[in-house]
């Protein structure tokens, strides 16, 4: 009975409730006159007594249990809901005193009767409504627990959307599937470096999928990222790319959000290369100053190919995107087009003291 | 002795297949390219009858690369290109390698290649529906591929002023010059984009930066007066869906 009416009203709709009541109410309302029948009422005494409590019991009950859908008596402090249960037992009491009366005023030896029961009818209403005002609560607690669990679903969906979308962003399959292919054609004539190449692009992806992006890196573990990237970018393009790394020692442990900086490489590799026909040479230079790590990348860059291109137009946007969301500055990623060279610089601000 | 052209800029992908086509009997590498510059004047040089072609070259495409030739040999994309790109071979493909391959594959499309070989104007008709569909999504939307003599020259599309039809070709003009094109005036009024381009006529199509007036001509027919001085005509259709382009 308690758990179908807990599951009840989980599920069901106020009218599901009060049809519940009904029914249960008859149930004991029959209940009640066998018993007061038995203690030597009369039929017709014993029944109205037991329609009158019951019908008003389930009155106050259904009231109460509306009453605690809008308004939660206390916010959480249990003893208040049962101080609550016990205002309106007192209620019952009196208004069932009152009508009982006023139904039956010359049954003189029933209201003798009804006067010595009252303690006991005050206890029973006082179980009943407790109860109810129990199963109320626990329903709204597992209500609200529900709710919050559908929360977090939804936020940890939106995170592994977000993660997907970043991995599709930082894993270009163009990347991939030509490294691959590289691999492919090394494995047959030479397979030492088809295993190397192998064993480089797995360091690669490993570290692209380990990194979390909240956390802020050394620079170094950047430059070593970035390296394995070049290292494969050179097997792919060795007879035209040649990359210039101009980073002083002591820089290498300033502070990077990770997957920051060979993106942009990335994408200065490949508008050089497929900018122009030439070998192209990229340039990578950082420096640092106490507040400041700056990194420039240049790539050359043929204005005749890209010559429609608007604004950087060059694949930054989600990396502006990102320092954005980490730092709340649109001014940290900057390009810069001459006539043959394409710089794109990178302004990380140092959080330590 | 079937005379085969590879164009790819990655040394390695074209080490690939040369080594799968070492165990073909009657097969010739004439030429390896490294873009299609090189592509282009392997191409005429040889004549050959199958070519190999990566999509993602330098300076331009192997896409843009095709339009440039008069004819077309026929062609194996070899590419890693992604679903995109695919889906518009799907339709029209002679055949395309997804890097990477395997010798099965590769094997595969040679057979589809040889056994087709005497429906050449066939594939050349498919090839030319790729070429159309292929580059609406791609950065050729921005600019135009054109080859005058053996000079390629790209024209991004801002510095096209209009486009004229000329028999089977388009002439594409700019500040000082025009470029002849095998496409025709309904490709480009589909491919360019729309708030920059307005096809005013059966046979021009504008760069409404370069408009600087309409004028009547005669009772009921307009003219448009481009910024360099030109006059192009408006067709009636044209001139009403101009006016109504303008808000005027």
């Amino acid at each position: 009975m308690h758990k179908s009416l807990l599951k009840n009203q989980f599920q069901y709709s106020p009218k599901k409730i009060l049809l519940g009541f009904i029914v249960w109410g008859i149930f004991w309302t029959l209940i009640q006159t066998l018993v007061l029948h038995r203690l030597d009422l009369e039929w017709k005494v014993a029944f109205i007594d037991a329609c009158v409590s019951n019908v008003l019991l389930a009155l106050l009950c259904y009231t109460a249990i509306i009453i605690y859908r809008f308004y939660q008596p206390g916010n959480g402090n249990r003893f208040y809901r049962f101080i609550y249960a016990f205002g309106i037992t007192m209620l019952y009491c009196v208004v069932l005193h009152w009508t009982l009366n006023w139904i039956l005023p010359s049954e003189i030896s029933y209201l003798d009767f009804l006067n010595r029961s009252m303690p006991c009818r005050f206890v029973g209403a006082f179980l009943i409504l407790s109860f109810v005002t129990l199963l109320n609560w626990m329903w709204n607690l597992l209500k609200d627990q529900k709710e919050q669990e559908e929360r977090r679903n939804e936020a940890e969906q939106l995170v592994k959307d977000a993660e997907l979308v970043k991995l599709r962003q930082q894993l270009q399959p163009h990347f991939l599937f030509n490294s691959l292919n590289s691999i492919s054609a090394l494995a047959g004539s030479k397979p030492d470096e088809a295993r190397q190449m192998i064993q480089q692009l797995s360091d690669f992806l490993r570290g692209t999928l380990k990194k979390d992006e909240q956390k802020i890196v050394p620079f170094g573990e950047e430059m070593a990222h970035l390296k394995l990237y070049l290292e494969i970018e050179k097997v792919r393009f060795g007879h035209r790319l040649n990359i210039e790394i101009n980073v002083a020692k002591e820089i290498l442990n300033a502070t990077i959000p990770p997957l920051l900086l060979q993106p942009i490489v990335e994408n200065a590799i490949k508008f050089g290369l497929y900018g122009t026909i030439e070998d192209i040479l990229v340039n990578i230079d950082a420096k640092s100053d106490p507040s400041y790590l700056f990194v420039e990348v240049k790539n050359p860059y043929d204005a005749q190919t890209h010559g429609a291109a608007k604004g950087t137009g060059f694949g930054l946007s989600s990396i502006q995107r990102r320092l954005f969301l980490l730092y709340g500055r649109n001014d940290l990623l900057t390009t810069e087009k001459s006539e043959t060279i394409f710089s794109t610089r990178l302004k990380i601000p140092q959080l330590k003291a | 002795m079937k005379k085969i052209v590879i164009i790819d800029d990655e040394p390695l992908a074209r080490s690939i297949v040369i080594e799968y086509l070492q165990s073909q009997q009657d097969i010739e590498v004439v030429a390896e390219c490294n873009n299609g510059y090189e592509g282009v004047k392997a191409i005429i040089q040889h004549k050959p009858d199958l070519v190999f072609l990566d999509i993602q070259m330098p300076k331009i495409n192997g896409f843009e690369m095709l339009e440039l030739l008069d004819t077309i040999p026929p062609v194996i994309f070899a590419t890693a290109f992604d679903e995109f790109a695919i889906k518009a071979f799907e339709a029209n493909a002679i055949d395309y390698l997804l890097k990477p391959f395997s010798k099965e594959r590769f094997n595969a499309a040679l057979t589809k290649f040889l056994s087709k070989k005497t429906e050449d104007r066939e594939l050349d008709k498919n090839l030319q529906k790729l070429l159309d569909n292929s580059d609406k999504q791609t950065d050729e939307k921005n600019r135009i591929v054109v080859k005058n003599n053996s000079e390629i020259t790209i024209v991004p599309v801002n510095d096209v002023f209009y486009i004229e039809a000329y028999d089977d070709y388009v002439k594409i003009f700019t500040k000082d010059t025009y470029h002849l094109k095998k496409k025709t005036m309904n490709y480009y009024e589909e491919v360019l984009d729309p708030a920059l381009f307005f096809r005013v006529h059966r046979s021009f199509i504008i760069n409404l930066q370069q408009l600087t007036r309409i004028e009547p001509l005669e009772k009921n027919s307009y003219i448009a007066l481009l910024k360099s001085g030109k006059k192009i005509p408006l067709s009636r259709p044209g001139y009403s869906k101009l006016k109504e382009k303008l808000g005027i």
